[in-house]
């Protein structure tokens, strides 16, 4: 729901339904919500079953890829006499995007839930749960709700009874955004400095201490119980558009607009009344003037995109973007979009981890032309030195933060070039200057 | 990565001063008796000493406020490290202090999506009102240190400040004195 406001007689709550509850956060007001049920019907089915359950379901991954959970875990190949592991991605540092910071605050149990059973659809016994550093209050809230499932023998060796052991512990991060890139997480798990890993191998071969691992986010996991519960088929009918994107998705609001927050809809809703009825549309005198809809890391539509938009995998790429990490930033008329994205590019400068060339040198080069160009120093020719930068960085690191930071760059350039030409016609910002007279 | 170039402007009078003190106080171990023991527990959790690096480094925080380059021999010597490793391993994540701060640290996201909602204006009041000045350094009375910080992951209650280890949501310039009458 539109946590912190009302739900929205729109939204579909599912996994945001007890947000804002404090009495959900217990092990004890989580069963009276039907907690634990999914798990213990789990743990009567084979892994193989639960895997296939999840396949049908559609379910794809939440943290910014969208790869089929099902699919992902059926890389795990029981029986190869190795120890498996479950990562659980709580890094949540992609600008925008707050989600999974709501569902271990409000509903720490349902992660709980989730990553039980997916630890034991793929072989493992142990789970880590990897929370950013900074979340100090929901790494707190796991932490009980942990300790709180290993008293009531949830967890452990006999989990629930049944004979096999799930551990589950929290791990925390220590500010990194590039932690949350899979194999940079596993390498920091493991007292490392957090790099990413070149790939191949992938996790599911060599992942955590080098054995076969599976990563998932937490909104991923959390997602898990109620498919089990109310079937695959319950599930896929979930959604208003594409076969290929299923059941409901968490999108974090924030910028400029009327009701930040955390809104639940189905797959395919239209993002046109999603922001402006569902989020109360703009702020008083203001209007929309682009959206970056799934994270920091995701090309900026303009508003006649946004507004075609319908919200899911297909929709938002259908409409020039993607729907990455479901973190929606609105800016509004006041807002200069070449300081925007000077801004982003400085943020992925200071985040990348500096092993790939194309990207530490890429990220503070771009960095130093946004920021030349918005303070009205830039000449056209850096247009072209900017696009030459951004092909550069793409498709040709260890991972895709340096793909990341050309993001919005390249796509700013396309949308939005009459207000990087207007800096450097008029050698100084046309917002500054507006707000000076 | 971020962690050098954001800290190597704090408080540099200062931590040159506690440095040298350092010198002259032997150093204290963190991990004897109960601290020791809460180690021993966290070591279970792993299959080899290294993985409890990042939890070990933020026991020593906790326990000193910042992690000195003694803390990080013991720390080597606990896991079965070399000490150089324990400080590439320090130096790479932001939030272990490779010095000591203000009483009061305190971090303020300003990437895009808080910038849009005036970021920079409680930056420039938190700066203002603490007597910090400038961001990084330390004020007059030691109590606070001011630096920006990047997306804390609240960008929906603009703009989220970290007190040491405590989240403010929804920070404006015009609440800032009240919150710093909490800060003594
Ligand atoms: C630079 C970078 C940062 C990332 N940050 C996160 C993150 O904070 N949380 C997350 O779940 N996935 C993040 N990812 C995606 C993960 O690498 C991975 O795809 C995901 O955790 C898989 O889980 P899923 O299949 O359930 O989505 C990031 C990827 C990159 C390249
Ligand atoms: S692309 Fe950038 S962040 Fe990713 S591994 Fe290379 S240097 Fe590190
Ligand atoms: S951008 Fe400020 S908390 Fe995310």
């Amino acid at each position: 729901m539109g946590y912190p406001h009302k739900s929205h007689p729109k939204e579909t709550p599912i996994l945001s339904k007890y947000f804002g509850e404090p009495q959900a956060r217990t092990l004890d007001g989580w069963k009276e919500r039907g907690g634990y049920r999914a798990l213990q019907q789990a743990l009567g089915m084979t892994p193989a079953d639960i895997v296939n359950v999840v396949k049908e379901s559609g379910l794809r991954g939440r943290g910014g890829a969208g790869f089929p959970t099902g699919m992902k875990w059926s890389f795990m190949k029981p029986g190869d006499g190795k120890a498996h592991y479950l990562c659980v991605n709580a890094d949540e540092s992609e600008p925008g995007t707050f989600k999974d910071r709501e569902i271990m605050r409000w509903t720490p149990h349902a992660l709980i839930e989730g990553t039980a059973i997916g630890a034991y659809a793929i072989g493992a016994e142990v789970a880590y749960i990897y929370i950013r550093g900074e979340f100090t209050e929901p790494l707190a809230v796991m932490e009980n709700a942990v300790k709180e499932a290993y008293s009531a023998g949830l967890l452990g060796a006999n989990a629930m009874g049944s004979g096999k052991r799930i551990d589950i512990h929290v791990h925390r991060g220590a500010g990194a955004y590039i932690c949350g890139e899979e194999t940079a997480l596993m390498n920091s798990l493991e007292g490392r400095r957090g790099n990413p890993r070149i790939k191949p191998p992938f996790p599911a071969v060599a992942g955590l201490f080098g054995l076969p691992t599976t990563i998932n986010n937490v909104e991923t996991l959390a997602a898990v119980p109620h498919i089990l519960i109310n079937g695959a088929a319950w599930y896929k009918a979930m959604s208003l558009s594409s076969p290929k994107s299923t059941g409901t998705k968490l999108f974090s609001v924030c910028g400029n607009v009327t009701r930040p927050g955390n809104y639940e809809v189905t797959m395919g809703y239209p993002f046109k009344d999603f922001l402006y009825d569902m989020c109360g549309g703009p702020l008083p005198g203001r209007k929309f003037k682009a959206v970056i809809p799934g994270g920091s890391s995701v090309p900026i539509q303009s508003m006649e995109e946004a507004e075609s938009t319908l919200m899911d995998y297909e929709g938002f790429v259908a409409k020039g973007s993607m729907l990455g990490s479901g973190g929606v930033i609105v800016f509004d008329d006041s807002q200069c979009m070449v300081r925007h994205i000077a801004r982003l590019a400085r943020f992925y400068a200071h985040e990348s981890c500096a092993q790939c060339t194309q990207c530490r040198e890429g990220t503070a080069w771009t960095t130093k032309i946004m920021e030349r160009i918005e303070a009205g120093n830039g000449t056209m020719q850096d247009f072209d030195t900017l696009l030459e930068i951004g092909d550069n960085m793409t498709g040709k690191t260890i991972c895709v933060l340096s793909d990341s930071c050309a993001v919005p760059v390249v796509s700013g350039l396309e949308k939005f070039r009459h207000e990087f030409e207007a800096h450097i016609t008029g050698k100084r910002c046309p917002f500054r200057a507006a707000a000076a007279a | 990565m971020s962690a050098q170039r954001e800290g190597a402007t704090q408080a540099d009078a200062l931590s040159h001063a506690s440095r040298d003190n350092v010198g002259e106080i032997p150093y204290e171990p963190v991990f004897v008796g109960a601290v020791r023991e809460e180690l021993d527990a966290l070591l279970g959790r792993y299959p080899n000493k290294m993985a409890a690096l990042l939890p070990t480094l933020w026991m020593v925080q906790r326990e000193r406020g910042w992690v000195s380059e003694e803390a990080m021999v013991e720390v080597a010597a606990l896991l079965e490290l070399t000490p150089a490793y324990v400080k590439g391993v320090v130096t790479f994540y932001t939030m272990y202090h490779q010095h000591p701060v203000g009483r009061y640290f305190i971090q303020v996201c300003t990437t895009s999506p808080c910038l849009a909602c005036g970021a920079d204006k409680v930056v420039e009041s938190l700066l203002g009102q603490t007597g910090c000045g400038d961001l990084g350094a330390t004020s007059p009375d030691g109590r606070f240190t001011v630096i920006e910080v990047e997306c804390l992951g609240a960008c929906g209650f603009a703009t989220p400040i970290m007190v040491n280890d405590e989240v403010i949501e929804s920070v404006t310039p015009e609440k800032v004195s009240q919150i710093l009458t909490r800060f003594k």
